[in-house]
């Protein structure tokens, strides 16, 4: 079978499981008991499981088996979440995770997760000292009848053999890595094993075994009188059999099971531990989860295909203009009319697609609450982290950038921002941090904070620091507002950490992020107080692909300003301009503000010199790039449009003062103003 | 220099008018030709550049090939074309005044370009083809559209 076909679709469908599991077991760990939540984490692993026997990567599909045992025992109460568990268990998805990706690198083989197994199965055994089950032989043994379910039929044979001095096994049987026959082997098994006793359970079912449908390993449930040595003896007597597991396997009926479980709630205060203390609020959640898991279908497109169409869409646009202007120069009233009608479909579609290339940011955030928790166990910190506004969209491109920075902060605030919850409590906070992630619309853009409440910046250390690794003069610092001080953190090379840790304070970080946003378009800024905590404020364009902007008209030529650096526009009189040491400028609101006159700086030839003449009243567009503000002169304004940014190519790449370009309605190209480059 | 590239024997150019000169170039660089529509002028670019168009919703620079080349200026007319070239993975169209036919000439009819290096530098040409009494000057594009030159242009 060409597996590589399917190869693109096995490794997205399981990185969306894992990242389910890394969820749910989060939320497991909060709510032991919450048994939708296991069903959850079930179904993830078991569809990796089949996933990767399917694709014949056997180190996944073993590793998820071992995984699904353990948490068959859990969803059936034969085990209780301990911490050991839920950490075992996150282990087990980091390692599926670089299973998974290693497999589309092709080394499946380089990672050994031999004792992860060998974990798994002593956990399945329940031999840990804090597992309550194991307090009296005969439920060790129920433990370890593992996760084969029996039907009343077979159930009704086991306890028939039982009674008859017979024992029931169950057989992990190991094929020699490379088999070829499997099916074959499986079938030999299958033969011998009726000799000593009676099969009457296979995992998978027969037919499946002689269809080759399983892995390396296949299970039987045997009814025997022999001893398990002899069968261990009389499987291996086969050849290409790695290894076979024999554990006796004894009945769960309702009461016994209802016995354990009572067994293991009032043991249960015990193994919990501290970090589940979000215990109460966590149930509604699993809820939500839920219903946010079951809602919509989708279908998964490649990007590409998505801006084919957008292209596509654009010249079906265009096209329909030009025949607009057939129509209008014929007089074709008929040719109007459903041209006007196409115009409605048109731009419907033009909204869709755009809405298409939207995702939501949620899909960034949900590896979060994991990290949180690994990082603040690490740091033997409590945090509890909030999750505000996931379903706010942004465009396909932005959220693929984005998460890098938001790592950066998210670790800063961990690392930096939240105390140890002694100094917390000292400090009469709760000694439980709490981290906020908000995501919001704001206008044209999207908001996104980080918010802690932690110790926050002191102005006043960021200053020193700033002077000693010499970023700025004691004179400067001495002069600095503190709110001006707190952003000396975004400066190439600072880092305030004291120790530099793991986790962060490598002094690459801030300057990083910065960087990162500010090439988004976007911009980040940062508000503190002393011990109430920080917050960092994101602040994105929706889409890098499409911006409002402003089209003037200079001479016969169309430019587009971007919305976002525009202030306002006004109209002055040609004897409002003052020159100030040979610049022109004019005052706006008590601000002397400099003039640029786009005709002269784009070189623009001047079509017919008398209207300039005439023209007294003139459209100033007032422009500002941070602190800098300049007025743009334009002979028009035409109007506010959503435009879609095209590059203008290799070839033309590094024009100053253009920023691209872009296609209007018409077909027509028209040049984005870069308007920083024009300020300066 | 391209059409020397393939060993066999036969090249097949679009052959098109500057002036009353014949040019070629192979057809295997050429995506299309159309007719002239709106350029948007790119201010701060060499002359020769002489804009962008819209090609189906991507934005490709136009050079004016008779600037380029020093060629005398002509007004547009009904016969003016752009044709759309592919050089080193780059579309680039070019402001011809007229494009009149494809054909297949001999390798062995191609001259190298020294011949008739006049008013055009030879850097920019690739051959000469000779056939029956027709010269065709076949241009070397990768030189024409100048990667990373421009700036001597200016």
């Amino acid at each position: 079978m060409d597996i590589n076909q399917y190869m693109g679709m096995f490794l997205e469908e399981s990185r969306e499981h894992l990242q389910n599991l890394n969820n749910c077991v989060l939320d497991l760990e909060n709510a032991p008991d919450n048994l939708s939540v296991l069903g959850e984490i079930f179904r993830s692993a078991h569809t990796i499981k089949g996933m990767s026997a399917t694709m014949g990567f056997t180190t996944i599909a073993e590793l998820t088996h071992e995984m699904e045992n353990i948490l068959d025992m859990l969803r059936k109460s034969q085990l209780q979440a301990n911490p050991d568990i839920i950490n075992t268990i996150f282990k087990c998805v980091d390692t599926l995770e670089q299973l998974v990706e290693s497999v589309s690198t092709n080394n499946e083989k380089s990672i050994d997760c031999k004792p992860l197994i060998a974990k798994l199965k002593a956990l399945a055994k329940g031999e840990i000292v804090t597992a309550p089950v194991l307090e009296t032989k005969i439920e060790k043994e129920m433990v370890e009848c593992s996760s084969v379910e029996f039907s009343d039929a077979e159930k009704s044979v086991i306890h028939k053999a039982q009674g008859q001095g017979m024992q029931a096994y169950e057989l992990n049987i190991f094929l020699r890595e490379g088999c070829l026959l499997k099916s074959a082997r499986s079938y030999m098994v299958m033969n011998a094993l009726d000799e000593i006793g009676d099969v009457i359970k296979t995992i998978p079912v027969v037919e499946e075994l002689e269809k080759e449908k399983f892995d390396l390993c296949f299970q039987a449930i045997l009814v025997t009188g022999s001893d398990i040595e002899k069968i261990q003896q009389t499987v291996l007597s086969i050849s290409e059999i790695d290894k076979v597991d024999i554990v006796p396997c004894r009945m769960t009926d309702a009461t016994s099971q209802q016995e354990t479980k009572q067994v293991m709630s009032t043991a249960k205060p015990t193994v919990m531990k501290p970090a589940s203390s979000a215990a109460p609020a966590s149930a509604p959640v699993a809820m939500t989860a839920d219903k946010k898991n079951k809602g919509g279908q989708s279908v998964r497109v490649d990007i590409d295909k998505l801006d084919a169409l957008l292209n596509l869409v654009g010249e079906l646009v265009i096209n329909k203009t030009r025949l607009e202007q057939i129509g209008i120069t014929h007089r074709l009233t008929d040719l109007v009319e459903t041209i006007e009608q196409m115009d409605r479909v048109t731009t419907d579609l033009q909204s869709v697609v755009m809405k298409v290339r939207m995702v939501p940011v949620g899909q960034v955030f949900n590896r979060f609450p994991r990290m949180v928790r690994d990082l603040s166990h690490g740091l033997n910190k409590e945090i509890n982290l909030i999750i505000q506004g996931e379903e706010t969209e942004l465009d396909r491109t932005v959220i693929d950038e984005i998460g890098d920075p938001l790592v950066h902060l998210l670790r800063n605030s961990i690392d930096h921002g939240i105390e140890k919850p002694d100094e917390r409590e000292a400090k009469g906070k709760n000694p439980i941090g709490e981290i906020r992630l908000i995501a919001r619309h704001e206008g044209n853009n999207v908001i996104i904070m980080v918010e802690d409440d932690g110790k926050g910046i002191n102005p006043e250390i960021i200053k020193r620091i700033a002077v000693d690794k010499g970023l700025i003069t004691q004179a400067e610092a001495d002069k600095m507002e503190a709110n001006e001080a707190v952003k000396l953190v975004f400066l190439p090379g600072f880092s305030t950490a004291e120790v530099v840790t793991d986790v962060s304070g490598r002094g690459v970080g801030m300057d990083a992020v910065k960087n990162k946003i500010e090439s988004l378009g976007g911009m980040v800024d940062v508000e503190t107080k002393i011990n109430e905590g920080s917050k960092f404020k994101i602040r994105l364009p929706l889409t890098l692909a499409i911006i409002q902007a402003l089209l003037v008209k200079v001479s016969e030529e169309i430019y587009a300003v971007p919305l976002g650096s525009i202030d306002s526009t006004i109209n002055i009189k040609s004897s409002d301009i003052k020159t100030v040491q040979n610049k022109e400028v004019f005052l706006s609101r008590g601000q002397i503000i400099p003039i640029v006159r786009l005709a002269h700086v784009l070189n623009i030839p001047e079509v017919e010199k008398t209207e300039q003449d005439e023209q007294d009243d003139l459209f100033v567009v007032i422009v500002h790039i941070g602190e800098l503000r300049a007025g743009i002169i334009v002979d028009n304004l035409i109007g506010q449009q959503e435009i879609v940014i095209k590059s203008l190519g290799k070839l033309l790449a590094g024009i100053k003062v253009i920023a691209g370009a872009t296609i209007l309605g018409n077909g027509q190209v028209a040049l984005i103003l870069d308007i920083a480059s024009l300020i300066q | 220099m391209s059409e020397q590239k393939y060993s066999n024997s036969e090249v097949q150019l679009v052959i098109f008018k500057l002036g009353r000169e014949e040019y070629g170039v192979s057809i295997l660089q050429v995506q299309e030709i159309k007719r002239i529509s709106d350029i948007t002028r790119v201010p701060h670019t060499p002359d020769y550049i002489k804009g962008v168009i819209n090609l189906r919703g991507s934005v490709l620079p136009v050079i004016d090939l008779k600037k380029r080349l020093n060629l005398a200026q002509q007004e547009v007319t009904e016969d003016t074309r752009i044709i759309i070239v592919k050089v080193e993975e780059l579309s680039i169209g070019m402001v011809v005044d007229a494009v009149s036919e494809v054909m297949t000439i001999n390798q062995e009819n191609i001259d190298s370009p020294e011949v008739v290096a006049g008013s055009i530098s030879a850097n920019y040409l690739s051959g000469v083809g000779k056939l029956e009494n027709r010269l065709l000057i076949l241009l070397n594009l990768e030189e024409i559209v100048g990667m990373g030159q421009d700036g001597n242009e200016m």
